[in-house]
């Protein structure tokens, strides 16, 4: 079968997962996103490329900083948005996630970016263009369930580039909260996918993935030992939203063994870096000295995630 | 027989040193008009830093052939309002190029005026674009491209290849 997310030229047709996408397409994005970047700078921070297309913001889910950077990336590029805060319209009259979709393509729609609290719902979406022979119309999946959010992990991705150069003689570290983390998977095949020859993931036993290793990570429950020599700390949200029964004590315990510290930050390289895709619960995962300390690039993934959005969208509604 | 690209370079720039106000930048387009720019810039000792754009986020045939591979970042080290610029290109042809650049200049303020620069004006105009000054015009059949490329030890040479 071909992959769902590429067209019978090898070109990006949806982006749903980074999961099984190949290296060049990934490196293409990155590369494709370093000029969008330069735009922020001008007078004018506008580019003609989607002009005259209608982008519809689905968020079944709730979400700031990833809707947002969305749509400034959609408006810099000249299209129209349409968001649509989904929780206070049809859904909750009875309308299926497919009949939405089916009266938005209706008011001619050109792009979906989808936010969906179940995993594979963007794929369910664009299967269901594809069965209908809407090639024309692209879906980007902005984050489903514990599943993807391919955006996420190749900001991330940029941002190591930005401050590494290059991703082939990194140690990585993903910190936290894997079990309930698409960010997480999303980077996992990400950095593997660019050739980063180690990948950690630290978390206690309950929030670290049975079998994860299958991805091609190591896995750390000491955070001391998972963070030596690290060039790159990626630091999680607790996701107390998705926790069912007991699988921390507290998040003031969780913050004492893997709490970001700057103590605990001294076991990294002294050049690393600290990421977070927000939003940050400071004093839990992640302390505030560090939060806004010398090594955090984190307000710097906000800035470059437009950029990348801005890429993700041009190479789609080109295609 | 193709003429001499470094030439074509030096007899551009001697055309071009009478009436260039003092203020003028120079707008390399990626990736021979960049170049040729930068010939452009140091035989004519402007003081304002040379600028260079990619006009790939500006083209007219995005709709149908996509975004270009591999779009290189814009730069344009000044302050463009009131400003003469000079846009440089190596080889002009339709013009659809020079009305992208013209596009993105307009981006990032109001020039006081845009002049063009080309090695090499080709013909087979589709847009109302006619540049300031040319170092040869030459016809080219239409099956055809002409390339500006860059040896290893940074020579520039032109070349016809099949488009």
């Amino acid at each position: 079968m071909r992959n769902p997310q590429l067209d019978k030229n090898g070109g990006l047709q949806h982006l749903l997962t980074i999961d099984g996408l190949p290296r060049d397409v990934l490196t293409a994005i990155l590369d494709t996103a370093a000029p969008f970047t330069e735009v922020a700078e001008r007078e004018v921070k506008k580019l003609p490329l989607l002009r005259g297309k209608s982008v519809f913001n689905l968020f079944f889910e709730s979400s700031t900083r990833t809707r947002t950077t969305f749509e400034i990336a959609a408006k810099r590029l000249s299209a129209d948005v349409i968001n649509l805060n989904i929780s206070t319209s049809s859904t909750s009259k009875g309308e299926t996630l497919l009949d939405t979709v089916d009266n938005l393509c209706a008011m001619q729609a050109d792009m979906f970016v989808v936010r969906h609290a179940a995993s594979g719902a963007p794929f369910l979406i664009a299967q269901h263009l594809a069965a209908m022979g809407l090639d024309h119309i692209h879906v980007i999946n902005a984050g489903d369930g514990r599943h993807a959010h391919p955006t996420q992990g190749l900001l991330d991705m940029y941002t190591i580039r930005h401050y590494k150069k290059n991703f082939g003689n990194l140690v990585v570290a993903v910190v936290g909260d894997v079990l309930h983390s698409r960010v997480a998977r999303s980077q996992i095949h990400a950095l593997t996918t660019l050739g980063v020859p180690e990948v950690r993931v630290i978390g206690p036993k309950t929030l670290i993935p049975t079998e994860v290793e299958k991805l091609g990570v190591r896995v750390f429950h000491d955070m001391r030992a998972g963070l030596k020599d690290v060039d790159v700390v990626m630091m999680l949200r607790l996701q107390n939203e998705r926790m069912q029964g007991a699988l921390l004590p507290s998040p003031q315990e969780f913050f004492k063994y893997y709490g970001l510290t700057a103590d605990k930050l001294e076991c990294a390289r002294p050049d690393a870096i600290v990421m977070h895709p927000g939003p940050m619960n400071r004093g839990v995962e992640i302390d505030s000295a560090v939060a806004d300390g010398p090594h955090a690039v984190i307000l710097p993934q906000v800035t470059f995630g437009i950029a990348v959005r801005m890429a993700v969208m041009s190479m789609l509604a080109g295609a | 027989m193709l003429p001499d690209a470094e030439r074509l370079c030096a007899d551009l720039a001697e055309s071009m040193r009478q009436g260039l106000h003092p203020d003028t930048a120079l707008v390399g387009i990626h990736t021979g008009g960049v170049w040729v720019a930068g010939r452009l810039h140091a035989a004519l000792g402007l003081k304002t830093p040379l600028g260079s754009i990619d006009v790939s986020f500006y083209r007219d045939d995005f709709s149908r052939s996509g975004l270009h591979p591999q779009p290189k970042t814009s730069d344009i080290p000044f302050a463009v309002e009131d400003r003469p610029i000079v846009i440089v290109d190596d080889v002009l042809y339709t013009g659809r190029t020079i009305r992208a650049a013209m596009n993105e200049i307009f981006d990032y303020g109001r020039p006081s005026r845009i002049d063009l620069a080309v090695l090499i004006d080709r013909g087979g105009r589709e847009l109302p674009v006619c540049p300031r000054w040319a170092a040869q015009t030459m016809q080219i059949e239409p099956g055809k491209s002409l390339q500006l490329e860059r040896g290893e030890t940074g020579v520039l040479t032109l070349r016809l290849i099949d488009a």
